[in-house]
């Protein structure tokens, strides 16, 4: 009785702080502008199938995506074991559909343990290219402190929550021989030599410590990259689908043109934002913070960058982390932050003028994430209310404007080259 | 072949009572800068050669606003923009090549929603098409054996999936196409990409187009060969930077040289 109980006061404080969690992210998420990516949703679906379900742009990096599929088809599916620990915790059973299932469930929780094998060993291999070989893109200079940090702890979790599962089936292997388990029994004998109730305890304690973690790790994600597992399915669903050189028109500039060139359109007055272009958060659509939310941190964007290759401030992955930081920054001190901005505060403008616009960060994001609309946005704000361009930009605008060339060639010039 | 290139101007050729099949659409690096007017004017004596009927705008053409809105100018390029679709929609122009991949995508992928809907040809693509249709001829005498490595312009391969249309006229030149690693969707920039060519790049080890320009010499190709103006001026000056003297060419030119037309 008193483990049941036990279970149920950890199992609602584990749902309620999750729950708390989502919430917190949804405020976060909604002080984006609202999204107009709603149309088409067929292939809205199609790319949510391909890219998040199918891992469909993993296979670039081959090495990277067996590990990783590894780790996911394993997390999905251990986790169906889930179902049963609840049922086992509730009603105080013990394998409760064991029974049920006869050989089959020694079968099922066979695979599981074997996948638990497998995800221990690929979390490992992950910790060994983090740490031993340290692959460029995880020591960029954007992933000091925190992000790394974050990496390593969720490779542990994993690789502790597995050990817990093949620990609590070793024990029970150790002490009956018809345990409905296998990598068990192939283990048992390490722990032989241990009394029962030694071995009973250990069950015991690798079943909560499991059921525990599984909740801690629940809690965990929603303030890492690791909610990419939950979220990469909303964020590629809310992909870009229209062309990718396309940077889409805003219809409060196109009003006013028009009624410069008909004195008798009437422009919309409402469509005039408060802003032109983003200077915080808030300015940024809700696609633009779920991409932020959403990345995973793993720096490919950031090696395809000639900017970053060639050693530049600017890094994409830097942008989506910076912009998802002062998201957390506005949820968590609210008023005592109105005066910091994404720009200045979290982005630099040095950065944001390294761009080439060149597609290579949106084309290898696995996610379809796209650091890029955040950086032309912020140029949008920076140019638009700041006047703030670099130097010969303003002179490149300024020819364009006089003599609808960047150079300063007069217009009338402009077939002069046939007679050259 | 005669050295006088035929030129025709749109608002001329309507005047007459002819309407031309394209429009050729010089852009700006095409009409003022001195490594890209060579591009226009290869391009013009293969649309000669193939006897395409084509006319340009002239001094009624202007930028189509792609720096202008990358640098966040949002009012100029739309400015520019409706200008611009202003003359096209006037002359009832329905089809469009040019050589500068900005311009590609911004007349294909942004002037629509501003009304502008034209077909959009990149000069890779159309004369790939006159390739196929027999009306233009590749010799290939010239670069027979020749080491040529394509560099991608970001606005033409991973911005429009337009990886195959040089690379198939570089073959027809007989000549052997390398690949740089980081090549098609991969591909690097060269650096000059959202109005980068307009100003000093920003603190950093090394410039954008040296570090292209050392992965397309690692090839050891004869002629490093691309399809945009942009990236022809920062590739050349990264070629000049690395000491090396290897030409830089355009498509259009490379069919030019190989076939003798110039
Ligand atoms: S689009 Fe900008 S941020 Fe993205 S890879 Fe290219 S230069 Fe880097
Ligand atoms: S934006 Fe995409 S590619 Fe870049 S770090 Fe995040 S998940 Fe990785």
């Amino acid at each position: 009785m008193a483990a049941q109980l036990a279970f149920f006061i950890l199992l609602t404080a584990g749902s309620v702080v999750f729950a708390w969690q989502v919430q917190r992210l949804r405020r976060g998420l909604a002080m984006g502008r609202p999204s107009e990516r709603n149309d088409q949703p067929l292939r809205r679906w199609k790319t949510m199938a391909r890219v998040a379900l199918g891992q469909g742009k993993m296979g670039s990096r081959p090495v990277a995506a067996l590990l990783h599929v590894v780790v996911y088809v394993g997390f999905v599916l251990i986790n169906i074991e889930v179902l049963e620990i609840l049922v086992d915790g509730a009603i105080g059973s013990h394998r409760f559909f064991a029974p049920y299932l006869g050989g089959a469930y020694v079968g099922i929780i066979g695979f599981f343990e074997l996948l638990g094998v497998a995800v221990i060993i690929a979390c490992l291999a992950f910790l060994f290219r983090r740490h031993v070989m340290r692959i460029p893109r995880f020591r960029h200079a954007d992933m000091k402190g925190w992000p790394s940090k974050d990496a390593d702890i969720i490779l542990y979790i994993e690789i502790m929550l597995m050990s817990a599962l093949l620990l609590m089936n070793t024990a029970e292997a150790a002490m009956d021989a018809e345990a409905p388990v296998v990598v068990g029994h192939w283990l048992a004998p390490l722990l032989s030599g241990m009394d029962e109730n030694s071995l009973h305890w250990i069950e015991r304690i690798a079943w909560w410590f499991h059921f525990a973690g599984i909740l801690a790790f629940l809690n965990y994600l929603p303030r890492s990259k690791h909610f990419h597992i939950i979220l990469a399915f909303p964020n590629t669903w809310y992909s870009k689908l229209s062309a990718r050189g396309r940077i889409p028109a805003m219809p409060s500039v196109t009003g006013e043109i028009k009624s410069m060139m008909d004195p008798s359109y009437v422009p919309d007055e409402t469509a005039v934002p408060d802003r032109f272009g983003a200077k915080d958060v808030s300015d940024l659509s809700f696609a633009n913070l779920l991409n932020a939310f959403t990345c995973t941190e793993c720096g490919r964007c950031t090696s395809a960058c000639p900017a970053s290759i060639t050693g530049k401030s600017l890094s994409p992955r830097q942008i989506m982390m910076a912009t998802r930081d002062r998201v957390e920054e506005s949820l968590d001190k609210g008023e005592s932050a109105k005066d910091n901005h994404l720009l200045d505060n979290f982005i630099s403008r040095e950065s944001l003028w390294a761009c080439t616009s060149c597609n290579a960060c949106v084309e290898v994001c696995p996610l379809n994430i796209d650091p890029l609309d955040i950086i032309l946005q912020m140029r949008q704000y920076l140019t638009m209310e700041e006047s703030a361009a670099p130097a010969p930009l303003n002179s490149m605008m300024s020819n364009i404007e006089n003599n609808g060339a960047p150079w300063a060639y007069p217009q009338a010039d402009r077939a002069a080259w046939i007679n050259e | 072949m005669t050295d006088t290139l035929h030129v025709p101007i749109l608002a001329d050729m309507l005047a007459e009572g002819k309407k031309p099949d394209v429009l050729f659409w010089v852009g700006c690096a095409g009409s003022f800068d001195d490594r890209a007017k060579k591009v226009t004017k290869a391009f013009v004596k293969l649309l000669n050669e193939a006897g395409i009927s084509f006319a340009i705008l002239g001094s009624e053409e202007g930028c189509t606003g792609d720096p202008a809105r990358r640098s966040g100018n949002e009012f100029l390029f739309q400015m520019q923009a409706m200008q611009n679709i202003e003359v096209l929609n006037g002359y009832d122009v329905q089809r469009i090549v040019t050589t500068c991949p900005h311009c590609f995508n911004t007349l294909k992928n942004e002037y629509p929603e501003l009304g502008g809907k034209y077909e959009v040809f990149h000069h890779s693509q159309f004369l790939r098409e006159l390739l196929k249709a027999g009306k233009l001829t590749i010799q290939g005498g010239a670069f027979k054996g020749k080491r040529i490595v394509f560099h991608d312009p970001c606005y033409l391969g991973r911005i429009n999936q337009t990886y195959e249309a040089p690379r198939d006229l570089l073959k027809a030149l007989d000549a052997e196409l390398h690949e740089m690693g980081r090549c098609k969707k991969n591909g690097l920039c060269c650096g000059a990409g959202g109005a980068q060519m307009f100003k000093e790049p920003e603190k950093g080890d090394k410039d954008i187009n040296v570090e292209r320009v050392e992965e397309a010499l690692a090839t050891k190709p004869d002629i490093i060969a691309t399809g945009c103006p942009f990236c022809k001026t920062m590739i050349s000056d990264g070629v000049s930077h690395s000491g090396k003297d290897v030409p830089v060419l355009d498509i259009a030119e490379a069919i030019v040289q190989a076939g003798d037309l110039s």
